[in-house]
């Protein structure tokens, strides 16, 4: 326990001492909370829509405009003809076209029926085919318009209608924010600790001092917790920040109790902790943590749910994100902090990032050798 | 004599794949003795001398370091001997102190002992202004001194150097033999690989390695007089000169 008590200390000056690890520790989760949930955003806005009017009449130019002031529209192009409009495609200067026929009002009025023409740039598919729903639904708003204004609507609806009236469970204004926040936290918490674990001891190895260590009588587990508990503690003020940042910039608050969060974060800081010192076990220098690191990264966010679901990844793929211990956070962040689950709903996550933290940690310990 | 025998190997061999390190060198170091391990750079010294250190594993042969098999219990064997690498190996984020309290708190060593050997290693080595200084602040002819300082803070019955004095300028090296001569007197095994001969005529007994194998091993005042050389840097080179392997 003396022993433990030495190198904590050694490890508590020096990761204070590096200016440069304190900035990373505590400015890289504030500077990307504040930027990257408003980028990263899955609605898609600004769709540049180019329109090729025809008809240049009023009910044209009311469509028009009702699109553009939907705020999801940016009028890039009003030409004659439709030709005109896909070399803006061409061009990239459109990613939706919206053609109206000469007659457009003249048939609207007459037969009570009006053809319209969309098109859209499908490169980034979910541009595409978001931008042609929405611009469905302000076309079927339009014509619900039209026809309140000039059709005397029988009393009674000959057509049975269906009507969907929907409800959004527990995120009810459907803000993305509140889906990505608390997932980009569990994201920072997997860097800090991963990166910072084999950062730290691969410097060691380079320095040379982990040989002077190797010489005492130092034991393995010593060393080893001495280098999990700092990283473990910074990991926590990391979350914590994270969660005010989450409060006070998104106003998020969690509807469980942050003792949920906090007793699972704990856990999984040990698994991550443990992937840290398992790549540094293999590596000889920073560089080499560094992109191995990286690389681990990548498929560690890809997938791990935060920006594609799960459910909708072919199956290999399902299997793999099953031993990805990010993805067990991010669910258990969402469920603690929008559906306000506890302890009891969370349980087999908890058994599962345990797991993760046991089999780490113990290959870890298993791969460190203090004689070559 | 053999009950004094503080180090000892027998045929002990380091092999890296099909290249043969360290090649079934013999010898004993007896308690007390200043024992130099000379060699050209890559003949093996410090290979040998992490397998006793217990930082190395051997390939086969046989040693046992204060008593202790280097195979079974270099565990124990590291409670008892101090080692200074060829590289600098103190904490250079850390103050002269703190490398101090770092290394005897993790031999096991009281608060008090801490405490006191600090202080005397401070006005021994004339750190008074700099002991709370980080080390990468200090010239490296006193990180060196620095180094075997708290090498032997514990007060290890054996103490292996790593070409403790590379790069030192020479009043330094002599002030650092000296050191060397104080830890001899208190009865400490002093085990140091070197290539300056000069430093070699300080030993009580040398042996002289060529690639990965023991050559000669006397006192340096016997081996001149077997080679008929009026210095050790004689002997070296006729002997080093035999040795084909190259860095």
């Amino acid at each position: 326990m003396r022993t433990l008590k030495f190198l904590l200390q050694k490890e508590f000056r020096q990761i204070f001492r590096d200016k440069a690890n304190v900035r990373m520790i505590f400015m890289m989760p504030v500077i990307q909370l504040l930027i990257l949930p408003w980028a990263a955003d899955y609605e898609i806005k600004n769709i540049k829509l180019s329109v090729a009017d025809h008809d240049h009449s009023t009910y044209s130019r009311q469509l028009v405009s009702k699109i553009t002031s939907s705020g999801y529209f940016q009028l890039t192009g009003y030409k004659d003809s439709y030709e005109k409009s896909l070399e803006q495609i061409e061009d990239d200067e459109a990613d939706i076209i919206l053609e109206i026929p000469a007659s457009f009002e003249k048939t609207l009025i007459k037969e009570n029926e009006a053809k319209l023409f969309v098109a859209s740039n499908a490169i980034n598919g979910v541009k595409g085919s978001l931008g042609s729903a929405y611009l469905r639904s302000i076309l079927q708003d339009f014509n619900r318009e039209v026809r309140l204004e000039w059709i005397q609507m029988p009393k009674f609806n000959p057509q049975t209608q269906i009507e969907v009236t929907s409800s959004n469970w527990f995120n009810p204004s459907m803000n993305y924010k509140f889906f990505m926040v608390p997932g980009m936290l569990v994201l920072l918490l997997t860097m800090v600790g991963t990166n910072l674990t084999a950062i730290n001891i691969v410097k060691e190895k380079e320095i040379g001092t982990i040989e002077q260590i190797n010489v005492t009588p130092v034991k393995k587990y010593h060393f080893i917790i001495g280098k999990l508990i700092p990283f473990w503690v910074l990991g926590l003020i990391a979350m914590t920040m994270g969660l005010i940042i989450a409060f006070v910039i998104y106003g998020i608050l969690p509807l469980g109790s942050y003792l949920t969060i906090y007793g699972f974060a704990a856990v999984y800081l040990l698994a991550v902790l443990g992937l840290g010192l398992l790549i540094s076990t293999f590596v000889s220098t920073q560089q080499q943590a560094m992109l191995i690191s990286f690389f681990i990264m990548m498929i560690f966010v890809l997938l791990s749910g935060l920006y594609t679901s799960i459910d909708s990844m072919p199956v290999w793929a399902q299997w793999i994100t099953r031993f990805n211990p990010v993805t067990y956070f991010i669910e258990v962040m969402r469920m603690v902090v929008l559906k306000g689950s506890t302890f009891a709903d969370i349980k087999i996550h908890l058994l599962k990032i345990t797991g993760f933290a046991v089999a780490l940690n113990g290959l870890a310990i298993l791969s460190y050798r203090k004689r070559s | 004599m053999s009950n004094d025998i503080i180090i000892s190997a027998t045929k002990l061999t380091k092999r890296f794949g099909h290249f043969t390190a360290v090649d079934e060198i013999t010898f004993d170091v007896h308690k007390g003795e200043i024992f130099g391990f000379l060699g050209a750079n890559g003949a093996g010294k410090t290979t040998a001398m992490r397998m006793l250190c217990g930082l190395s594993m051997p390939t086969s042969g046989k040693a046992s370091v204060a008593g202790f098999d280097v195979y079974k219990h270099n565990e124990d064997i590291k409670k008892n001997i101090g080692y200074m690498s060829q590289k600098f190996s103190l904490y250079e984020d850390l103050t002269v102190r703190e490398n101090m309290q770092l290394y005897g708190g993790i031999y096991g060593k009281s608060k008090a002992f801490i405490k006191d050997k600090t202080q005397e290693i401070v006005d021994q080595l004339h750190l008074g202004n700099e002991a709370d200084k980080l080390v990468k602040s200090l010239p490296l002819g006193w990180k060196q001194k620095l180094a075997f300082s708290v090498a032997i803070f514990h007060e290890p019955g054996i103490v292996f150097l790593d070409e403790p004095t590379g790069g030192v300028d020479p009043v330094t090296r002599r002030e650092f033999w000296n050191m060397i001569y104080e830890a001899a007197d208190k009865g400490i095994t002093v085990f140091v690989t070197t290539h300056y001969m000069d430093e070699a005529e300080y030993c009580s007994r040398v042996s002289i390695m060529v690639d990965g194998k023991i050559e000669a091993m006397d006192t340096p005042a016997e081996l001149r007089k077997r080679y008929n050389a009026p210095s050790m840097d004689e002997v070296f080179l006729k002997l080093a000169r035999k040795a084909t392997r190259s860095e």
